[in-house]
């Protein structure tokens, strides 16, 4: 815990370093993961973030040092070629993208693991921490590199900023944007270099291997809590940078520990709790939407077989056994139990020795369902031209879901007619 | 022999991951490969934890069902959560990743595995592991074996399920129709590959084993339009860049199973290029005296 406090009271200098640069990093990526995201290239990223490694190995061998700068344009030119592979490869043969994507990933890496374990046997002393690359070293961002890393970060978030538009145009709908007169090869080429750069920094804090994790994680996590391309961005900047966060704390307890997989776990967290729990668009909060309306559904058939009975005997509050209500329709017996009881809860129905009957309300209930079900296949017979005998299935379903103003309306476009094609009465 | 020995096993997992490989490439399904081979990881470290050997068949069997809840998983996420499938696969893998790495790193000390070994194996200690049965007998590297078993149930899973795996890969709505269950061969054939990239894991690592599943595959697909030429074509490939992988490895005083990889690209970079009826350059030269012919008449 003491180290805790002494982390986060920022009283060392090279923790304020670490920490910004961690954020940077991870925020920048995070930023043009977004677009990544959008555009369902998620997975190019992985490759790229793989197709580094031989570049900043190829950089080493031609230098001799691990100057920052040098290793990152060699990590730019292959992480570019990689992407250049994949388009060729794609456009050029029967092989699909997600082969080629596998392909060039892997053997890019490969090329760089045998270039790597050539100069660390090699025996140049200045190699030591070129693997750092492999699983990302937070710590490692001191003086001078974070602040080349550092620019960087800043470059990128600027550029996505002044071409926001283009870039969200390009994302969902490159040939309206065409059309619109923007540039889109130019875009495209700029959204390319962007994410090349964004691993190419990234790869700093969280390694070449889980950097796809960088560019896809946050982008999902945050596209189940906004519709809205621009607060999307900036929430994934935000659970980006809460992981570099963790990722410059942890370089700092534990320096040992490649800072990477802790990032892309704690970022992985969010995005998991963020499917969970989110919303509207989260698991649970999609279950419990779809129970509701399996739930009204089914009260809605139960009101309306109720209904249909009553018209039959021609009183609409006599008492009825669960056996009538079967004899009219059939239900699952737990089921049909359960809906009794949820619809007496609600005040639809009353029930005396098992025996259920409508209140007014359920009465009314049950009556606008099948006035509903009844104007929607006058309204099939009538102007689209549905055989009679073919409109009750669709009925069936469309029934529950006619909002009252649709309902108005269709009253008013047939004119409150008295019966169905069916020749059964409407109940107003 | 030890030479014999490393190639040999390079050969024996190259035609496994080639064979199922074939399968995975038709399929469109080469990064869920490469998310299993990542995702299997946590699952080797928990059962070398759990069993403290790393090569026993238990180990294949339970790091090789992570690699099937991995694709269920992912499968989750794109049904019930509606990500799209590309992000589905990203985030599943490399949390499944970093879940391993994190394991590996907090029980550095009771576990015989280094980050090294799963980036790209250990195929150079083949030799040096050697299976001592207790009566003392050597039997041989242990890896050999299990390499071995790995590809007879693979080979005999292709072989019985053939038909099966042939109509799911081309035409899965005949399949269906004629009653073969897609959903189940789908994932026998990813436990098939979850089993393999686990086998394979000790020797070429968690990620070049992708290039095994990809590039012979790939290369095959290039030169022949025939499934089972395909298949065999894949496997022969498998066996040369074991063998030429391991030379230049030794010439580079590199990574065996990287230079294996580096064979592989090489080779599919020159199917690319030069393959009879697929080849860039073939394809341009036949354009041309197509051309020149419009021209001439």
């Amino acid at each position: 815990m003491d180290s805790f406090f002494e982390f986060f009271s920022f009283s060392d200098s090279s923790i304020i370093s670490v920490t910004i640069g961690a954020i940077l990093l991870t925020s920048s990526s995070a930023v043009v993961g977004t677009f990544t995201f959008l555009k369902k290239k998620a997975l190019v990223g992985d490759a790229v973030a793989h197709a580094v490694l031989p570049g900043i190995c190829l950089a080493f061998l031609l230098s001799g040092n691990k100057n920052p700068v040098v290793l990152m344009i060699g990590a730019f030119i292959t992480g570019w070629l990689s992407l250049v592979l994949i388009d060729v490869i794609t456009k050029k043969s029967k092989i699909k993208e997600d082969s080629a994507i596998a392909l060039i990933l892997s053997v890019f890496f490969g090329i760089g693991i045998l270039m790597l374990t050539n100069i660390q046997h090699g025996g140049n002393a200045a190699q030591t921490g070129l693997d750092s690359f492999l699983f990302g070293k937070a710590a490692a961002l001191v003086g001078n590199d974070v602040l080349t890393f550092g620019i960087v970060a800043v470059i990128l978030m600027v550029t996505v900023t002044l071409f926001f538009k283009e870039l969200k145009l390009i994302s969902f709908d490159s040939n309206y944007a065409q059309a619109l007169g923007i540039p889109v090869r130019a875009i495209d080429l700029l959204l390319t270099t962007l994410t090349v750069l964004a691993v190419v920094t990234g790869i700093q804090a969280v390694g070449v291997i889980l950097m796809a994790a960088m560019l896809i994680t946050p982008a999902a996590a945050a596209r189940f809590w906004t519709n809205d391309v621009k607060k999307m961005t900036f929430l994934a900047a935000f659970l980006g940078g809460i992981s570099g966060l963790v990722g410059a704390y942890v370089s700092y307890v534990a320096p040992a520990m490649p800072t990477g997989p802790w990032i892309v776990l704690i970022i992985s967290g969010l995005a998991l709790m963020s499917f969970f729990f989110a919303p509207g668009k989260g698991v649970i909060s999609r279950f419990i939407e779809q129970r509701k309306l399996q739930n009204q559904i089914m009260d809605e058939n139960l009101l309306k077989a109720l209904f249909h009975l009553g018209e039959k005997d021609k009183n609409l509050f006599e008492a009825r056994t669960t056996e009538d209500i079967l004899s009219r329709r059939y239900f699952p017996i737990k089921k049909l139990t359960d809906t009794l009881t949820r619809l007496k809860r609600q005040g639809f129905l009353t029930s005396q020795n098992s025996h259920w009957k409508f209140t007014e309300i359920g009465k009314q209930k049950g009556q606008r369902v099948v006035k509903l079900h009844r104007l929607w296949e006058l309204y099939l017979s009538k102007y689209v031209k549905i055989a009679p005998d073919h409109v009750h299935e669709d009925a069936e379903t469309i029934e529950h879901i006619i909002t009252p103003e649709l309902e108005a309306q269709l009253e008013h476009l047939l004119e409150y007619p008295e019966q169905d094609p069916h020749a059964e009465n409407i109940p107003y | 022999m030890d030479a014999f020995l490393i190639i040999l096993t390079g050969s024996i997992i190259a035609i496994s991951c080639s064979i199922l490989g074939c399968f995975l490439i038709l399929r469109r399904m080469a990064m869920v490969g490469d998310a299993i081979s990542h995702a299997v990881l946590p699952g080797i470290v928990i059962a070398f934890l759990l069993t403290g050997t790393r090569d026993s068949v238990w180990v294949i069997i339970g790091a090789g069902l992570l690699g099937v809840f991995t694709t269920f998983l992912i499968e989750f996420f794109h049904k019930k959560a509606r990500l799209q499938t590309d992000a589905a696969i990203g985030v599943t893998f490399t949390w499944l990743f970093a879940l391993g790495i994190i394991l590996l790193s907090v029980f550095a000390g009771q576990v015989d595995l280094d980050q090294d070994c799963v980036l790209y194996g250990e195929i150079a200690y083949v030799p040096i592991d050697l299976w001592i049965s207790e009566s003392g007998v050597v039997l041989g590297p242990r890896a050999l074996y299990i390499s071995g078993f790995v590809l007879i149930v693979n080979l005999f899973f292709v072989k019985i399920g053939f038909k099966q795996l042939y109509l799911t890969t081309f035409d899965p709505a005949f399949a269906a129709t004629i009653g073969i269950s897609v959903t189940l061969w789908h994932y026998l054939l990813m436990g098939a590959v979850s089993m393999t990239t686990v086998a394979s894991f000790d020797s070429v690592g968690a990620i070049l084993v992708v290039a095994l599943l990809v590039a012979p595959a790939a290369t095959a697909y290039l030169l022949t339009d025939k499934f089972r030429n395909m298949l065999i074509i894949a496997a022969g490939i498998g066996v040369f860049i074991s063998a030429a992988g391991y030379y230049l490895a030794v010439y580079l005083d590199g990574s065996i199973a990287g230079a294996i990889v580096t064979v592989a690209g090489i080779l599919f970079g020159l199917a690319f290029l030069f393959s009879p009826k697929e080849g860039v350059v073939f394809k341009r030269m036949l354009q041309k005296r197509e051309a020149d012919k419009l021209k001439a008449a």
